[in-house]
């Protein structure tokens, strides 16, 4: 070393070891960043600092326990960089003594150093060391990392169960951790507490076909099974959107209304009244006057008032178009009936009637009235008043009806895949951050529990 | 001082000083630990071989650290119970020097902060307002020094265990306390991510490129 000029410092190579415990082949992948590697062979977990590999633990697993879905040794893709897969864990946590496990992956590059990604029921996610500590008073049920709130999701102490190739830390299987989850999807903090010491790290939900894509793996990857703590709602975010849409269209609605009501002409074009002898038994039909419906083609109102007392009466109309004689069909009946009985007074129908005859061109036109009711009830006396393009409000109704039924099936969705997410949560309940969706959840929660309390 | 240039006092070989303010180098050479007087160099040490290290920076690595290009023109090397890391020295273009550490992929520029208050000591989770940045310790490391390489600063000390403290802010800065001299030192700064630091000059890593 003391001659021969500078030493360069050369390119480091992955390096071929051999297990001093069974003599397999390892592949050392992150060069000296390794701090510990594992045996697959025979499971021990070796001091990869030392020249001599010590061993440091042997664990009891079985071969191929628990195969990596992505092979050790394959490169993939994260964010534009090439990651390899250098190690594998699998994490236990006990909830009411029943055991969960998950997955994580430890992916190395020679420049960006390392870089997670965890696997739990098909749900995946990309997780990096937090830079900044998170805002997080003890206790508290949320935090907040860089403007964002994270509402604390699950709190457990995770076993490493499994480890399979290198690690840049010193791993041994049994050690546990404190974790906690913070969540705010498509987003998770998560920190891990061994002693005093706290690690802060930030999951990306990805979805497995990403995953499978970034690594050119075979076959499919296995389908997620159920919610996951961070999932991103397919939802939420169609949520705000539809009824931002619904606000939109609903101020197009008034405005197109208060346009139609001060341009509509609203006006009476004909009325007479009439009576009806129903102590004639004779054919009762006959024309009225003719009348111009005037403007573009448009509604027709007609109005029946009848002066019936405990007795009906039925006309069938025909609207005529005296110039090309386009008729337009339709009976309207009038009813009023009261009386007293041992609840009190009652009373049934009305006097008066109005129907609407859409789309009517304008032009010369006449009414052809038939009126029917029992004999023998004396004289009914009746008038019919016709009102040319008279403003609907009916319409607008189903209008304003058809864009909120799309907007609360849309609502209704997101609220019940918040409530499977909560309800994983050690912390479940409708989430309360002041989002748009969470002042809903709870006011749909008040109604509800407003209505339990009227069963009981 | 001596000269930007001066002949090592074990072998002969050239010494060439890239920063003023250097007051140690290492001989490429002999691997001789020099330290400037004033008129010569002095022989106050040697470096033993170095542990095997995977950083992808190496001396007269160029970056760039918010207005500032650097070089690194040296380095100490720590050792703790989870591998080895690098504390870079950093030859700011403004004639300043800093530091880039860089942990397993983990990079941060920090530049020594003296004249501010120090705690004695500190515990995990203690907090400290330092230039208006609360900072709350993070980690505290019990290291040893493993060698150094280049220019530096100071005088390397012959110390074998060192204790650092780190600590991290809510807005990403960075801050360091440097408990191996009885005197302790704050270093202030920002963790990094590797690509922010435009660097050039890097290692190569077979499969790697």
């Amino acid at each position: 070393m003391s001659s021969g000029g500078p030493t360069p410092a050369g390119a480091p190579q992955v390096k071929s070891l051999n297990c001093p415990s069974c003599g397999a082949t390892l592949t050392l992948r992150s060069f000296s960043h390794a701090v510990t590697i594992v045996c697959d062979s025979c499971h021990s977990i070796l001091d990869a600092q030392d020249p001599r590999l010590k061993i440091l633990q042997t664990f009891q697993a079985a071969t191929d326990e628990d195969p990596p879905l992505i092979p050790l040794g394959t490169r993939g893709s994260i964010r534009g960089t090439a990651y390899e897969a250098v190690g594998f864990q699998r994490r236990t946590i006990h909830v009411d003594g029943v055991p969960y496990s998950w997955h994580e992956y430890i992916l190395f590059n020679p420049f960006q150093g390392f870089r997670y990604l965890t696997e739990y029921n098909g749900h995946w996610n990309d997780v990096s060391i937090l830079r900044s500590l998170p805002i997080c008073s003890p206790g508290a049920s949320t935090l907040n990392y860089l403007g964002e709130t994270y509402r604390l999701f699950q709190t457990a102490t995770a076993g490493t169960s499994f480890v399979l190739g290198e690690f840049p830390w010193q791993v041994r299987v049994g050690e546990t951790v404190e974790v906690c989850d913070y969540v705010s999807p498509p987003r998770v903090i998560s920190s891990e507490k061994t002693g005093t010491e706290v690690t802060w790290s930030m999951g990306e939900y990805v979805a497995g076909r990403d995953i499978w894509k970034a690594f050119k793996l075979q076959g499919d990857p296995p389908a997620p099974i159920g919610v996951y703590e961070n999932q991103p709602s397919p939802l939420s975010e169609n949520v705000k959107l539809v009824w931002s849409l619904v606000a939109v269209f609903v101020i197009l609605l008034v405005a197109m209304l208060l346009f139609i009501y001060s341009t509509a002409r609203d006006e009476q074009v004909f009325e007479q009244s009439y009576e009806f002898n129903t102590n004639i038994k004779r054919e009762a039909s006959f024309v009225t006057d003719p009348f111009e419906l005037k403007g573009h083609t448009s509604d027709v109102e007609l109005t029946t008032r009848a002066r019936v007392d405990n007795n009906w009466i039925y006309l069938n109309y025909t609207l005529i178009n005296q110039d090309n004689g386009h008729a337009y069909d339709f009976g309207r009946e009038v009813s009023y009936y009261h009386g007293y009985d041992e609840d009190g007074s009652w009373s049934e129908g009305g006097t008066q009637d109005t129907v609407t005859v859409p789309s009517v061109p304008p032009g010369n036109y006449y009414l052809r009235v038939e009126p029917e009711s029992d004999y023998y009830r004396g004289a009914i006396y009746y008038t019919i008043t016709l009102k040319r393009d008279v403003p609907q409000l009916s319409f607008f109704g189903l209008g304003a009806l058809a864009l909120l039924f799309p907007a609360g099936l849309v609502t209704w969705r997101s609220l019940n895949f918040e409530h499977l997410r909560w309800a994983e949560s050690d912390y479940g309940g409708s989430p309360d951050d002041g989002s748009f969706l969470s002042t809903i959840e709870n006011a749909v929660d008040s109604v509800k529990s407003m209505s339990g309390d009227d069963d009981e | 001082m001596t000269q930007s240039t001066a002949n090592c006092p074990n072998c002969g070989a050239k010494i060439a000083f890239r920063w003023s303010a250097s007051v140690q180098t290492v001989c490429e050479y002999c691997k001789s630990i020099l330290v400037r007087t004033d008129v010569d160099l002095k022989k106050v040490g040697q470096v033993a071989d170095l542990p095997p290290n995977s950083s992808p920076i190496q001396l007269g690595t160029e970056g760039v650290y918010g207005p500032h290009s650097f070089v690194a023109i040296g380095r100490i090397i720590y050792e703790y119970d989870q591998g080895n890391w690098n504390e870079w020295h950093l030859m700011m273009n403004d004639g300043t020097s800093g530091w880039l550490s860089d942990a397993q992929g983990d990079y941060a520029v920090t530049f020594n902060a003296s004249g501010r208050k120090l705690p004695d000591q500190c515990k995990i989770g203690q907090q400290y307002t330092w230039d208006k940045e609360a900072y709350t310790v993070s980690t505290i490391t019990k290291a040893h020094y493993r060698g150094v390489e280049g220019e530096l600063p100071f005088q390397y000390c012959d110390k074998t265990d060192v204790v650092f403290v780190d600590l991290m802010s809510y807005t990403g800065k960075f801050a360091t306390i440097d408990y191996s001299d009885d005197d302790p030192v704050l270093y202030l700064g920002a963790a990094v991510a590797f690509e922010s630091l435009k660097l050039k000059n890097l290692r190569s890593f077979e499969g790697w490129s």
